[in-house]
């Protein structure tokens, strides 16, 4: 789950980070109010869940309450193009105003679980190179991130803060402030179960103190059930509203470019399906697992999303029935197109338990399905209806 | 032989008393596994199909001679359970839950390191050896037995690759889902090993996915160590970046962890790296054929 920059700084505060001065906006004239509150130079920053947002036109530096006022009222109801957003961008709701500083240099600062065999344990990362992406760097130069994993007796020490600290060649009075955010940004981390925590830049203004100017979270879905206060931070308006529907249907899915729709029970599966579908020549519409155990109940629920996306001009099922049976997911099947009332060509290949009894139910139902056997020969089909 | 789950192993399911725990007990029951103890705090004393229950693991080490798990408990107790079979000297436990904090596992991991035990997942389909047993959810009805290691980080694409081996003709020794969570127990390499070894195993299937470098450490271990033929294939070369393609772990960040550098990496590494699914047993029997190994 991802939230939104002023989400992410009310967190760091929480636990002893530095950042700016500054409140949400979500009407030009409450950011004016923060901008007088604050005084002199203020930020005015979009508040979007994707990066790049000052390349789009989504940050502003402005000298006046009144100029605040106006570069808020420019920004909220925009729809930001940034570019993580893809061409559609997003939509702006609310900013975040923020006294500017005077800035020395850029930092920047990270936690990420690395999945490489030799760690699997958090990483910090920092380098001098603040403002780029740490992948920026990482291609560019990758001896100038410093990386230190978690210590393997459990914890961050502090003489891992103080290896960053150094690392950066940071000035004396700034070796103590840099290991105490390293320290809490890693308790922050595995405290609320983030799956990444990034300051990019940290800066060091010009009375030599250490701020967080920016900062993302990202957080672990699996470990949401333990903390719900992170969930209330969560912004279905950020969200694909057709994924947010087949969320709440309990449906896995994904919407991407192509017309031929999927649906298969089991990630790895869909995955593969996908692949077969670009194989033959097409391109696939979305990912879509319905869980390994495909009840009839959620294949009804899946065939609603795919027909609410208006590109799908054939939909191919691809079934392993395995503790399921087929025949009672062929029934299923023929009721939720009925139900539903489908008329987009389906092609359906069932394999496993009763994979004959199943087909021959398809095949003698009224609705019109194209059977078929073989993987490949499935996505073939599919592909040449949508086409 | 066969690896992990073999002739010799006795196992207890920690949350044998749940659905899914008895459901799937029942199962491998029928399919010939030795299941010989439950454990469900709580409920020590009571059966499940005469199968007796007790309330910790160390009781059904004791009085049944457990030396392997199954764990079928929900997502927030799962850890625990591994902390519990571990701590009871069980040397092979297999976790089949979805939904286990990346944090809890980095912890569980750690503990795993110094025990010399081995973990299969957790989120997974499990393990199987025909003849054996099988611990988890692969159908009973796709397995055969024969010479094929089968290790994949998916669930029903697995089942899709040894039905197409036993379609063939071709068995397996035995077929394991290491899981699709960024970190799970043992990985791609641990068993690759235990495959080199295994007597029964001629040639290995490796099926991994998008997401982390499992499969780049996989192919240089291949290329420095293994004698066996793998043959390989990877799902996502359509996934888009930065979005989890279902399993946690299927993700493409910061522009790492693309099929296409699995790929190149597998094939570098002297592997047979099929791109279409459907080919995936055809390919196996060429490989063997090719060796003289096709039982």
């Amino acid at each position: 789950m991802n939230i939104h920059e002023y989400q992410a700084k009310d967190i760091l505060k929480e636990y002893g980070i530095p950042v700016p001065e500054g409140r949400v906006a979500s009407t030009p004239e409450e950011a004016k109010k923060i901008a007088s509150e604050i005084g002199g130079k203020v930020v005015v920053k979009a508040q979007i869940h994707a990066g790049g947002r000052g390349k789009g036109g989504g940050i502003k530096l402005v000298s006046s309450p009144d100029e605040a006022e106006a570069a808020a009222k420019e920004i909220i109801g925009m729809q930001l193009v940034t570019p993580q957003t893809g061409p559609e961008g997003k939509k702006v709701k609310t900013v975040l105003v923020e006294a500017a500083g005077k800035i020395k240099k850029e930092l920047y600062l990270g936690i990420v679980v690395d999945r490489s065999r030799d760690t699997e344990a958090p990483v910090v990362m920092a380098s001098q190179e603040g403002g780029m992406s740490i992948e920026e760097v990482a291609a560019e130069n990758p001896d100038a991130i410093i990386k230190v994993a978690a210590h393997p007796a459990g914890s961050f020490s502090g003489f891992q803060g103080r290896k960053i600290a150094y690392g950066l060649g940071l000035d004396k009075p700034l070796i103590g402030q840099c290991s105490k955010i390293v320290a809490s940004l890693y308790r922050l981390m595995i405290g609320k179960d983030a799956s990444l925590v990034e300051i990019n830049p940290l800066v060091i203004t010009e009375d030599d103190q250490l701020v967080a100017l920016d900062a993302k979270i990202n957080f672990d879905d699996d470990g949401l059930f333990r903390h719900p206060e992170i969930k209330e931070l969560y912004d279905i308006d950020e969200e694909d509203p057709l994924e947010v529907e087949a969320k709440k249907l309990g449906v896995n899915y994904i919407k991407l470019d192509g017309n031929v729709g999927c649906m298969v029970n089991g990630a790895g599966l869909a995955m593969t399906t996908m692949d077969l579908i670009k194989l033959a020549g097409g391109e696939p519409a979305n990912f879509l697992d319905v869980g390994g155990g495909a009840t009839p109940e959620q294949v009804e629920n899946a065939f609603k999303i795919l027909t609410s996306d208006d590109s799908v001009k054939a939909i191919l099922v691809n079934i392993f029935g395995g503790i399921l049976r087929c025949d009672r997911l062929a029934n299923g099947i023929v009721q939720a197109a009925k139900n539903l009332d489908l008329k987009i060509p389906m092609v359906i290949r069932l394999h496993g338990t009763n994979e004959a009894e199943g087909k021959k139910i398809l095949e003698e139902s009224s609705v019109k399905f194209e059977v078929a056997d073989g993987l490949y020969e499935a996505a073939e089909k599919a592909v040449k209806i949508a086409q | 032989m066969s690896i992990l789950l073999d002739e010799n192993s006795r196992i207890v399911i920690q949350g044998i008393t749940g659905g899914e725990g008895s459901f799937h007990t029942r199962v491998a029951v029928e399919f010939g596994t030795n299941v010989v103890a439950g454990v469900t705090p709580g409920k020590g004393g009571a059966d499940v199909d005469g199968i007796p229950v007790y309330n910790r693991v160390s009781e059904a080490v004791s009085e049944q001679g457990a030396n392997v798990a199954g764990i079928y408990v929900p997502a927030a107790f799962t850890p625990d359970a591994i902390l519990e079979a571990v701590e009871a000297g069980i040397k092979f436990i297999v976790a089949v839950t979805e939904g286990v904090p990346v944090l809890e596992m980095v912890k569980v991991k750690k503990v795993l390191k110094g025990s010399g035990a081995y973990l299969i997942g957790p989120n997974c389909p499990g393990i199987t050896t025909p003849g054996v047993g099988k611990i988890g959810f692969m159908p009973n009805f796709i397995h055969k037995k024969g010479n094929v290691g089968v290790i994949s980080r998916s669930g029903t694409l697995t089942y899709e690759a040894i039905d197409q081996l036993t379609a063939l003709g071709i068995g397996q020794s035995t077929s394991i889902g290491i899981g699709g969570d960024p970190i799970v127990g043992s990985g791609f390499i641990d068993l690759l090993e235990l495959y080199e070894k295994d007597p029964q195993t001629d040639l290995v299937v490796l099926i991994g996915e998008i997401g982390g470098t499992a499969e780049e450490e996989a192919a240089q271990y291949v290329k420095d160590n293994m004698t066996k033929p793998v043959v390989s294939f990877i799902a996502g070369q359509t996934a888009p970046p930065g979005r989890r393609m279902g399993h946690a772990g299927a993700i493409i960040a910061g522009g790492k962890g693309t099929a296409a550098e699995k790929m190149k990496a597998l094939t570098e590494a002297g592997i047979a790296v099929v791109e279409n699914p459907a080919d995936i047993g055809a390919t196996v029997k060429k490989t063997l054929e090719e060796r003289g190994l096709l039982q």
